[in-house]
């Protein structure tokens, strides 16, 4: 069957041609996830321009009042609202952008020590057979689809918690916080992780040759060279909390509230769009407004874990100049 | 998800007309979201009793409903509210006569906890309560314990019907916490030893109905589907088909068994309160 004179070749000459075409659809399928990308956030602009150029929009909806604190009404103090069906609409941006905040803030808050003790835990304390069990673990969390965490959170810790803390609001940003930590664990988790196991081993040595112990070598040598790596998990895991819905949706209490507390409900931007955008009147402006929320969603995301990403890339080149 | 189940139904009625040989009525029914789910029941069993009539029923809301009507695009319009003084005007214009018929009821429950001390309430307290200035059961003789207020999302129907005729069109107090759907209001007021919420008429473990009082001089009025469809209940509303002109043919036959005792006993099979009998026979379309 095999051409005797190519016998000691693996492959025929022939396979050049199969090579420009696998070449070619593994490079389709790269420009299709980026025209994707792009073409989602031109769709979601275009969707909230007229807040830009609508003078009918502009009435209830311009930036200034989207971000300015509003007077409704004679003699009632200005404030941020949203409400945005009421018979005088009401489209203030504040109390969702500091609801996202504050429930990404409490998540990052929760789960960073965690993740980052974990992280310490696993490449420099455990044994390479608890490594072996507790990372795939950890990990796996990850996997949990949000909608079960956020059911979790509702059902169970939204009532444990208030039993301990004696919260009046049984969802409230701290339950959704919590809550989202669980889902930011991983990601900061992995990321740490893999900044310090790929910190060399020959500085560990130099460091207990010269007489540290273990705590001393991981406090005051790997920790530190790993901190970049760290930072862009923390900030990766901040985009994804930032952006998580199903979770805040369920345990947060979607209330529009702009007070400092962390125990009292809140509405994110993210589960506003995915509770308001289902039976919102097409073209209107509430439909604009949600499509703006959804662009700086996108923004925000987007320069977040391009971050994470740079600081990522610097750390690799910096390791692999090291090697090199 | 009804946009979705319209373009179902369109597939499904395209596929069955190029099927039959005959041309068979066409009736398309659209508006209400409050209605919607009624509507296509209603349509359901309407079909199965007439082989040559057709019912596309679709939602979008009362005001794509009349909007639709107005523009001549449907046949009933669905709506969860009267028109608008100003709709009858373009109605009037366009030359349309708007013919208004109420086919069912809609009752809206307000829950507290089981625990609760509260039996009943007046329209005004829960205005009140809902807009923020009560904000301490204690002040409607209750216990010294802040209210939590529960809300259904701000797109529902229900959220509209309750700012409306509780609230005097003001706004909710920011605290209110919103969930989607009547269920999520119940599990939470059951978890809630001072909540509050409303919605449809509800049953929970450990929840219970309000009794409704106009003023603190009227009789408190438990909803039941007697009282919401004898009226004295105070937060209910009818829910309407309108058409253009007294509806004759098909469409009269149709309006007339959904006004019989089979069609109001499938509307509470569905979770709609039936008109009282009374009404619903003095609603029947006659010559």
């Amino acid at each position: 069957m095999t051409d005797s004179n190519q016998g000691t070749l693996p492959f025929k000459p022939k396979s050049k041609l199969f090579e420009g075409i696998g070449s070619g659809i593994i490079r389709v399928s790269a420009f299709t996830a980026l025209i994707g990308i792009f073409l989602i956030f031109v769709f979601i602009f275009k969707e909230a321009i007229p807040i830009f150029t609508s003078e009918a929009v502009q009435e209830t909806a311009s930036l200034d009042k989207m971000v300015f604190k509003q007077e409704f009404r004679e003699g009632r103090d200005p404030l941020w609202s949203w409400a945005p069906n009421s018979r005088q609409p009401k489209f203030s941006l504040m109390p969702l952008v500091l609801g996202s905040i504050k429930a990404a803030v409490i998540a990052m808050l929760f789960a960073v020590p965690l993740a980052v003790g974990a992280a310490i835990y696993s490449s420099e304390f455990a044994s390479k057979r608890w490594r072996e069990f507790i990372k795939p673990i950890i990990e796996i969390l990850a996997g949990i689809p949000s909608v079960v965490l956020g059911f979790f959170a509702l059902i169970v810790m939204a009532t444990v918690f208030r039993e301990v803390f004696g919260f009046t609001y049984r969802l409230n940003a701290f339950v959704a916080g919590v809550a989202l930590g669980l889902a930011v664990i991983p990601i900061v988790f992995t990321v740490a992780e893999d900044a310090m196991t790929s910190i060399p081993q020959s500085l560990r040595q130099a460091a207990l040759a010269v007489g540290a112990n273990k705590w001393q070598v991981s406090m005051t040598m790997v920790l530190p060279a790993a901190l970049p790596g760290i930072a862009a998990g923390v900030v990766l895991g901040f985009g994804r909390a930032i952006g998580e819905t199903m979770i805040v949706l369920m345990a947060s209490g979607n209330a529009p509230l702009t007070t400092a507390s962390l125990f009292d409900s809140i509405r994110t931007m993210s589960a506003t769009i995915a509770s308001e955008m289902g039976e919102v009147v097409v073209g209107s402006t509430h439909y604009n407004v949600l499509f703006f929320i959804g662009t700086l969603l996108f923004i925000f995301t987007f320069i977040i874990n391009l971050g994470g990403d740079l600081i990522l890339r610097r750390i690799k080149e910096r390791i692999q100049g090291k090697v090199t | 998800m009804f946009k979705r189940l319209a373009v179902l139904a369109l597939v499904t009625i395209f596929a069955a007309t190029t099927l039959q040989s005959d041309t068979p009525v066409r009736i398309t029914i659209t508006g209400s979201d409050t209605l919607v789910r009624l509507g296509q029941r209603w349509a359901e069993e309407f079909m199965k009793r007439h082989d040559d009539v057709i019912i596309q029923v679709s939602g979008g809301g009362s005001g794509r409903g009349i909007a639709s009507l107005l523009n001549g695009t449907t046949d009933i319009c669905e709506a969860s509210r009267p028109f608008h003084e100003e709709e009858y005007e373009l109605a009037k214009e366009r030359g349309i006569d708007v013919f208004e018929v109420a086919v069912a009821l809609d009752g809206i429950a307000v829950f507290v906890h089981n625990s609760n001390p509260i039996e009943t309430i007046t329209l005004t307290d829960l205005r009140d309560i809902y807009t923020g200035y009560i904000t301490n059961w204690s002040e409607i003789g209750g216990p010294d314990e802040p209210i939590i207020l529960y809300s259904r999302e701000n797109n529902s129907g229900t959220f509209m019907y309750f700012r409306e005729k509780v609230l005097d069109d003001e706004d909710f107090d920011p605290r209110t916490q919103s969930l989607p759907g009547t269920a999520a209001v119940v599990n939470a007021v059951s978890q809630d030893p001072n909540g509050i919420g409303y919605g449809g008429i509800a049953y929970g473990e450990s929840i219970r109905h309000l009794m409704v009082a106009y003023t603190a001089d009227d009789e408190p009025v438990d909803p039941t589907f007697e009282s919401i469809s004898e009226g004295t209940y105070p937060i209910s509303r009818p829910l309407f088909w309108y058409t253009n002109g007294k509806p004759n043919g098909m469409i009269k036959e149709l309006v007339n068994w959904v006004l019989s005792e089979e069609g109001q006993t499938i509307a509470r099979e569905t979770d709609y309160v039936p008109l009282h009998p009374e009404d619903a026979q003095a609603n029947l379309i006659t010559d």
